[in-house]
């Protein structure tokens, strides 16, 4: 196994450290679920022994077939930006759902309002 | 019977007033509401003008689906037996609503469509031909509904469907989901051709050409939802 000599490989094991501890905050805050945890989980730790030890993305490489291990790192990270894309435009949308239930909501409860402001005064 | 008419209007201060008044001339004994979607001129005041007009005001701009949405939530909440869908914008003809309410009132369906390309072909321009056929296909493709006017906006429901529809977007993309509840419900459907209005206005209020990608994208999403 190598060790750490580039000052990118300290830098980038840093940040993947640090975007870990992240993940298990936000698991001890219930912020998110096991599922969740598990998945940023791996993809952190899989980019963090890719960084430590290169060596490994090529033998992914040559496990599935495509030559160089940098290319594996790309054709994940592609794969997984448009995963990640794909979920927020999913969470926008409820998100916009719910705003128009908000929306709903007050609109017809004001309605009722008026309704029943027009019989009381239409009474007198 | 317990009728609603619901007039989804957003910025329609231009022409409201006439379709509010030419509904109440064909069908004066329905209840007419108004879902003023956050519109930024005086829709609401001059719906409001029109004697036994309600108004629901969004506070905001939130789409056609979900005015839609609102004014069948009211007719459910309100327990109307029956609800008509109809553009604010002038375009389709008020004396239309007893010839679309007939095969619910007849229990031959629970969603009826007024179809424009049943009846008036010559008298839809070609890019809104295409479109509309575009969007037909592309309710097939999706929900495995066949129809010839995917995206009229002049509708009829049964209590049944008022009941049990539940969409789920807000924009334009709901003229399609509506199929897709019609498919999970297993709804019984009708067209009835109806007559259109193309004005300059009409045309400039309708559907966007342009918003066909957009329209594919949210109904994937919705898939997803």
């Amino acid at each position: 196994m190598n060790i750490l000599i580039l000052p990118i490989q300290v830098f980038l094991s840093i940040v993947l450290l640090f975007a870990i501890s992240r993940v298990y905050l936000r698991l001890k805050d219930k912020v998110l679920s096991i599922g969740e945890f598990l998945f940023w989980i791996s993809v952190f730790s899989f980019a963090l022994v890719g960084v430590i030890e290169p060596q490994f993305t090529t033998y992914i490489a040559q496990m599935v077939g495509i030559g160089r291990g940098t290319d594996v790192v790309i054709y994940i990270s592609i794969v997984l930006l448009f995963y990640l894309v794909f979920r927020t435009n999913v969470l926008i949308e409820n998100t916009r759902h719910d705003i128009t239930k908000l929306v709903r909501k007050i609109s017809l409860s004001n309605l009722d309002k008026k309704s029943s402001r027009d019989k009381k005064s239409s009474k007198k | 019977m317990k009728c609603l008419i619901i007039v989804p209007a957003f910025n329609e201060a231009t022409v409201l007033q006439q379709v509010l008044l030419s509904i109440k001339k064909n069908v004066p004994s329905f209840s007419i509401l108004v879902v003023n979607d956050g519109s930024s001129d005086n829709t609401s005041d001059i719906a409001s003008k029109v004697k036994k007009v309600r108004v629901a005001n969004h506070p905001i701009n939130r789409g056609l689906g979900a005015a839609i949405n609102t004014g069948l939530s009211f007719a459910k909440k309100n327990n109307f037996d029956l609800a008509v869908t109809i553009d604010a914008d002038g375009q389709h003809d008020p004396k239309d609503i007893k010839k679309l309410i007939k095969p619910i009132i007849n229990n031959q369906a629970d969603i009826v469509i007024g179809s424009r390309i049943i009846s008036t072909l010559g008298q839809i321009p070609l890019d809104r031909i295409i479109i509309i056929k575009a969007s037909n296909f592309l309710t097939w493709l999706l929900y495995g509904e066949t129809t010839t006017d995917s995206l009229s906006g002049f509708r009829a429901f049964s209590k049944k469907a008022i009941k049990s529809i539940h969409l789920k977007t807000d924009r334009m993309e709901v003229s399609n989901e509506l199929f897709s509840e019609i498919n999970r419900l297993k709804l019984k459907v009708k067209e009835v051709p109806i007559r259109v209005i193309y004005t300059n206005y009409s045309r400039s209020k309708g559907q966007k050409n342009t918003n066909a990608i957009s329209i594919i994208f949210k109904l994937m999403l919705r898939l997803f939802r």
